[in-house]
């Protein structure tokens, strides 16, 4: 593997580690974007409404239990080949964490907390983006870490349908039988999340309110 | 105490569904006297693969199928560590994986060299007529655009085309490299696609790739008006359809069966064949194959 | 969903390679994961050392993981160990995180008054601890079934049997029933597991339900 892996010809041109790794990077922000951008609001008011967890969670389940190669596989037999049954199948698959970190942080919420926003007067959207939420963001980004290392490594199965990122070299290297090839996409794709996982929790550093932190063994401040 | 019991043999139950845990189902090493029938990646290998079972079968032989493993870089490991006893093959590419410098292209001369450069414990028995080969093939605008008839009016144009094809082209001898040895045609790049499949055909569509390697009775290459490219300097072999076997499983009963298939299959058969297949109601692999052995009379 | 019941055998035997392969590395995982948890519970270092190990194996892809076994431990390609192997791997990487945080969960006054009792480890591990812990255990445990059915799949693209097998084969042959009925075999399969685990963990946790 090692020789696969510092071959300098592995590097450049338009099928090099560079590119894949920039085409996988790709796919994974852009899923976790717009997961994020459906899962969030959903969590977010189921959590504060109290109504509809059943669903939340049992929508959580359903999604969960999508194999991501049957999804891929029925969207590019839909709608063709391209990077849109990726998005597709990757996005599916990472809802539900965050969607129930989102909810499941939300009803953590001290009830007490709540109830001296609303006694100050707060408006529900006030109690929800400025109390709720920002409480809420430790298992929120618990549950959005949660999906990016799981989108990581399932990008790696877009190839199958002709996508690029860092699966193409472990599918490849099935088909040539070069384990050394092979090694070196799982290695890289087992990098990257580690990097991108890493991003997110010098993300989390900075947007989560240090009151909130978890300090040694729990304790408060 | 008397709960978690419970629930143990719950599971233990639920497993028990399910097989003997790993020594069930198609874990167990067959018993010596099952053939294990197995079949490559594409329609065509695993309806060959089923032609072979069922006859077999309706023989009264027991038979096992494995079928869809990989591509043959895969399988045939499979087939030489005893996994599979029996496969359907073409006797042009199965010599070249077996003997990369085999210079053969000539149907009996493919033949009578694969029989020798076969390792030992494996067979090839008779080769039927059908032949389903490797081709270059293009859409029929850019057949018109570049006046393209053979792979040689290809070649002033190679180094501005994208070839698609399944992953181990890049690597095997009548491959990229067969391609650039004999016709000197290097391609501006090489898209790594499927066995033949619905990503290359949708890669010739949508001119991702201006030239794929495709399978000459694969049944779109008709229904999309592609044009197969001749091949004069015979980079790709003749490609007869034959059995590869473990020589252990090849009893005379077995070889007869399996002759007498051979006989009966040639190149139309195989596209009729296909053409059910990619019909719009789908029919499965193994319904063709019984449909097909009925009428031929095996 | 006519392909189903037009072809009832074949789905039904894959259907079986398909239970097989996610339940015997579910359980293999789990009895795997119990030492390993345990040991996190009570040691920072052995948690400092097994939770990012757990996190780094859980983003190996599958597919890697599976070809790369018959390469490690020497069996045949064609072996169903091929993916019962990967697949207890990440039920492992998964379940040491939940029953590390489940043990660390049970009240310490809890085990505190079991030792004054007089129990010995092993029996306050067995009657005390481990009950208590069951229902995070439990939810882990459905988490890392309805994972491991979805993952059987990946088996289907080096030939190993389960619902993948339909997937692979619809794809290749531009059939979306067939692609769609192993889809439905694998979501009625997973809601199935994951109702039979939720029972179980009702049974053997009656406390929980008292005082409703």
């Amino acid at each position: 593997m090692g020789g696969w892996l510092f071959d300098p010809a592995h590097w450049s041109g338009s099928t090099g580690i560079p590119v894949r790794l920039l085409e996988h990077l790709g796919y994974t922000l852009l899923t976790l974007l717009i997961a994020a951008l459906i899962a969030i609001p959903l969590g977010a008011f189921v959590g504060h409404t109290g109504k509809g967890g059943f669903l939340v969670v049992g929508l959580s389940n359903v999604l969960r239990a999508l194999p991501t190669t049957a999804v891929l596989i029925l969207v590019v037999l839909w709608a063709g080949l391209g990077d849109f049954p990726v998005y597709v199948a990757l996005v599916l698959l990472a809802i539900p964490p965050i969607m129930a970190g989102t909810y499941a942080g939300i009803r953590a919420v001290d009830p007490v907390t709540v109830d001296a926003a609303r006694g100050v007067g707060m408006r529900e959207s006030g109690v929800l983006l400025q109390v709720e939420i920002p409480n809420a963001l430790p298992l929120i980004f618990g549950g959005f870490r949660g999906a990016a290392l799981q989108v990581v490594a399932t990008a790696t199965i877009a190839a199958y349908t002709g996508a690029g990122g860092l699966g193409r070299f472990v599918f490849d290297g099935l088909a040539l039988q070069d384990f050394g090839q092979m090694l070196a996409g799982a290695v890289l794709v087992a990098l990257l999340a580690v990097l991108v996982d890493l991003g997110f929790a010098g993300l989390q550093r900075l947007t989560v309110s240090p009151g909130l932190r978890p300090v040694g063994t729990g304790g408060k401040r | 105490m008397k709960r978690i019991a419970t629930a143990v043999a719950a599971v233990m139950l639920l497993s028990a569904c399910g097989g003997d845990p790993l020594t069930g189902g198609a874990n167990n090493p067959a018993p010596t006297d099952t053939i294990v029938v197995g079949s490559g990646n594409f329609p065509e290998s695993r309806l060959l693969a089923e032609i072979y079972a069922e006859a077999l079968a309706s023989k009264g032989i027991k038979v096992s199928k494995k079928l869809n493993i990989g591509n043959r870089e895969l399988y045939f490991k499979g087939v030489q560590d005893g996994s599979i006893d029996l496969i359907p093959e073409y006797s042009g590419v199965l010599l070249k994986h077996v003997n990369k410098e085999a210079p053969e292209v000539g149907s009996d001369e493919v033949y009578e060299a694969l029989k020798k450069a076969l390792p030992q414990g494996l067979i090839v028995l008779d080769k039927s007529s059908a032949e389903d080969k490797d081709a270059v093939v293009v859409t029929k605008q850019i057949a018109a655009q570049y006046s393209l008839k053979s792979i040689e009016d290809l070649v002033p144009y190679c180094k501005d085309f994208v070839f698609g094809g399944p992953p181990e082209f890049q690597n095997r001898p009548d491959g990229l490299a067969g391609l650039k040895a004999k016709y000197a045609c290097e391609f501006k790049e090489f898209k790594a696609l499927d066995v033949g499949g619905p990503l290359t055909v949708a890669g010739l569509k949508d001119n991702t790739v201006q030239a794929a390697d495709l399978f000459t009775t694969d049944s779109a290459i008709k229904a999309n008006e592609f044009v197969v490219l001749e091949d004069p300097r015979n980079v790709f072999a003749a490609e007869n359809v034959l059995p590869l076997i473990n020589e252990k499983k090849a009893s005379q009963q077995v070889r007869d069966i399996l002759n007498a298939i051979s006989k009966k299959l040639d190149t139309k058969t195989l596209l009729e064949l296909n053409q059910k297949l990619a019909s719009p109601d789908k029919p499965e692999p193994e319904k063709v194959a019984k449909e097909w052995l009925a009428s031929a009379g095996i | 969903m006519t392909w189903i019941f037009e072809n009832w055998e074949r789905f039904w035997e894959v259907t079986e390679v398909h239970l097989r392969l996610s339940v015997v590395p579910v359980l293999i995982g789990f009895v795997l994961s119990i030492p390993l948890g345990w040991l996190a519970s009570r040691s920072q270092t052995a948690r400092a050392i097994l939770f990012p190990l757990a996190n780094i194996l859980f983003t190996i892809p599958s597919i890697a993981l599976i070809v790369i076994t018959p390469v490690l431990i020497g069996v045949k390609i064609l072996d169903e160990i091929n993916v019962v192997v990967p697949l207890v791997i990440y039920t492992v990487a998964l379940m040491v995180r939940t029953v590390a945080d489940a043990l660390s969960a049970v009240p310490g006054h809890v085990t505190a008054a079991a030792n004054a009792m007089g129990f010995r480890p092993w029996r306050r591990f067995l009657t005390v601890d481990f009950p208590l812990a069951l229902p995070v255990t439990i939810a882990g445990l459905r988490v890392a079934t309805v994972s491991n059915i979805s993952m059987v799949s990946v088996g289907a693209l080096v030939g190993l049997g389960g619902y993948g097998q339909l997937f692979t084969e619809g794809y290749q042959t531009d059939h979306t029933e067939k692609v769609l009925a192993g889809l439905i075999g694998t979501v009625v399969l997973a809601a199935l597991a994951d109702g039979l685990l939720l029972l179980i963990g009702r049974v053997l946790t009656p406390w929980a339900r008292a005082g409703r």
